[in-house]
């Protein structure tokens, strides 16, 4: 087979490992140098740990180079100039693009991007959607608000790049969007792993449509949650569309560095050209090589210029895998996508919690709906974990033996208790991008 | 596709490179020309990231 009818760029995505390595070096050192001579807070930052550009010769030199947190940015995005503060590298006129994080984790940060680096992400995301066989005759339908969050904005200018036809759904509801697929025949989609299941949800009961039936649509490429690479939610997700599913993970202040192929062995590529990605022991910062051993992930963009990600502690949990993919590509993989974050794995009752392990187990008992919540709280001195449900209209009369199942699948996927509440279907809230599924109740009280 | 002929793309890459770069010199502050030519220029950048980078970064 042609290599151009597998990847998006056969040089890199088939470089050997050692020159791959050079290459990453090499990178590195040109976006330190850059970050180093024109961000006056990263020139502070190395200054004061006494390092510079000079000092990084080998990839394991770059172990020095200090890390920058998301709370930094707040910081220095109170200075001037307006609104991006000291990180800016570039004159405030070359920024063509606002976007900002979605605040999950607190006061949002502003991202700008000069045009270079907006086309360095529709690159990016070039390479997630050919490895997903995205080509010139598909049309894909966007179902997302248009807005200042980046999430699929880099998906739509890499659809146009690749000579994908996009359909904008913006400002549509829910069900006029699943109405345009159905019209047009899209034949693939991009959204959040809760929208998916909620657009799949909303088609059967207010439109009478089955999604897999009815429609076209023959691959999705979710992200913003890690649903995609939960199996239990995945199967959800193909089942109700008929269509495969795939994950990308990305950030608006890293770019999209990761993505699943079309072998889908269990995990995603990290996009080695791209980006550096290292991987440290969440306690001791200790690099981490081995596979299978979770780690915090820390992350370099290369080539991304008017506000550099480097050496970003992105508190995504992540570990390498064990084997290569089949699929040819030398991008080595992250088993299993985002386990976690560091702040959301949290220890209850003494025993390491990731939430990703309770969604595994929820979707994966087809009486209980898509839609559901964990509360971490302290009852008294003790840790209490409730998790809140929605049973399908076909479980009742046996909720007693699937709050049985629910309840055993979870201590021994979790090796934890649970108080479970069964709320009626549809009282739960709904989202249309990220959901936020998981409380942790004690942080607000130490 | 080998070696050559990934030389000759870079080639062809710098070419473009600096016929954008003239434009925009020659533009006189005419928009019209100097921002299509900033457009060719960031394209241009997606060219080396995939071919020249490539070429002259993966090697010691």
């Amino acid at each position: 087979m042609n290599p151009s009818e597998v990847y998006w760029n056969p040089f890199l995505e088939t470089l050997p490992r050692e020159r791959l390595e050079v290459l990453q070096l090499k990178k590195f050192q040109r976006i330190f140098k850059w970050t180093y001579e024109h961000s006056r807070f990263h020139r502070r930052l190395y200054e004061s740990a006494g390092i510079t550009p000079d000092d990084i010769r080998t990839l394991d030199d770059i172990r020095h180079v200090p890390k920058v947190e998301k709370s930094m940015m707040r910081d220095i995005q109170l200075k001037e100039p307006f609104p991006y503060g000291e990180a800016l590298c570039v004159p405030l006129e070359d920024v063509t693009e606002f976007r900002q994080t979605s605040g999950t984790t607190g006061q949002p940060v502003y991202q700008p991007d000069t045009w270079e680096d907006w086309e360095w992400w529709a690159e990016s995301w070039s390479f997630i959607l050919y490895a997903q066989g995205y080509r010139k005759t598909d049309r894909v339908f966007i179902p997302f608000g248009y807005n200042i969050f980046v999430a699929f904005w880099a998906g739509h200018y890499a659809c146009e790049k690749m000579g994908c036809e996009v359909v904008p759904g913006g400002v549509l509801n829910t069900e006029a969007r699943i109405l345009k697929m159905k019209e047009l025949r899209a034949t693939a989609l991009m959204a959040t792993p809760t929208y998916v299941l909620g657009m799949a949800d909303t088609a059967r009961r207010k439109l009478g449509i089955d999604p897999a039936k009815d429609l076209n649509i023959r691959r999705i490429t979710c992200a913003g949650e890690p649903g995609a690479s939960i199996p239990s939610t995945k199967k959800r997700m193909e089942e109700a569309w008929g269509a495969k599913v795939y994950d990308h993970i990305g950030a608006t202040e890293i770019g999209a560095w990761s993505f699943e192929c079309l072998d889908q062995p269990g995990g995603l590529h990290v996009n080695e050209a791209l980006f550096l990605v290292e991987i440290e022991d969440v306690d001791t910062g200790e690099l981490i090589t081995e596979p299978e051993r979770p780690g915090k992930m820390v992350i370099t963009a290369f080539d991304r210029i008017a506000q550099p990600c480097l050496r970003f502690d992105s508190k995504d949990i992540i570990q390498w895998a064990k084997d290569p993919c089949s699929c040819g590509r030398t991008f080595r993989l992250i088993k299993g996508g985002v386990i976690g974050r560091a702040d959301d794995i949290t220890k209850v009752k003494g025993v390491l919690l990731a939430p990703t392990a309770i969604e595994e187990v929820v979707r994966g008992i087809p009486e209980i709906g898509n839609d559901y919540e964990v509360v971490v709280a302290k009852r008294g001195d003790v840790d209490e974990i409730t998790l809140k449900i929605e049973l399908l209209e076909g479980a009742q009369g046996r909720e007693k033996e699937v709050l049985g199942r629910l309840k055993d699948l979870l201590r021994l996927k979790t090796n934890l208790g649970y108080r479970i509440e069964v709320f009626p279907y549809g009282s739960l809230p709904r989202y249309e991008v990220k959901a936020r599924r998981f409380r942790d109740l004690r942080k607000k009280e130490r | 596709m080998d070696i050559q002929r990934l030389e000759e793309i870079d080639r062809e890459i710098g070419i473009i490179k600096q016929a954008a770069q003239r434009l925009k010199e020659y533009s006189n502050g005419i928009q019209a020309i100097d921002c299509n030519a900033r457009r060719i220029l960031a394209s241009a950048k997606m060219l080396e990231i995939n071919v020249s980078d490539l070429l002259r970064m993966s090697r010691k």
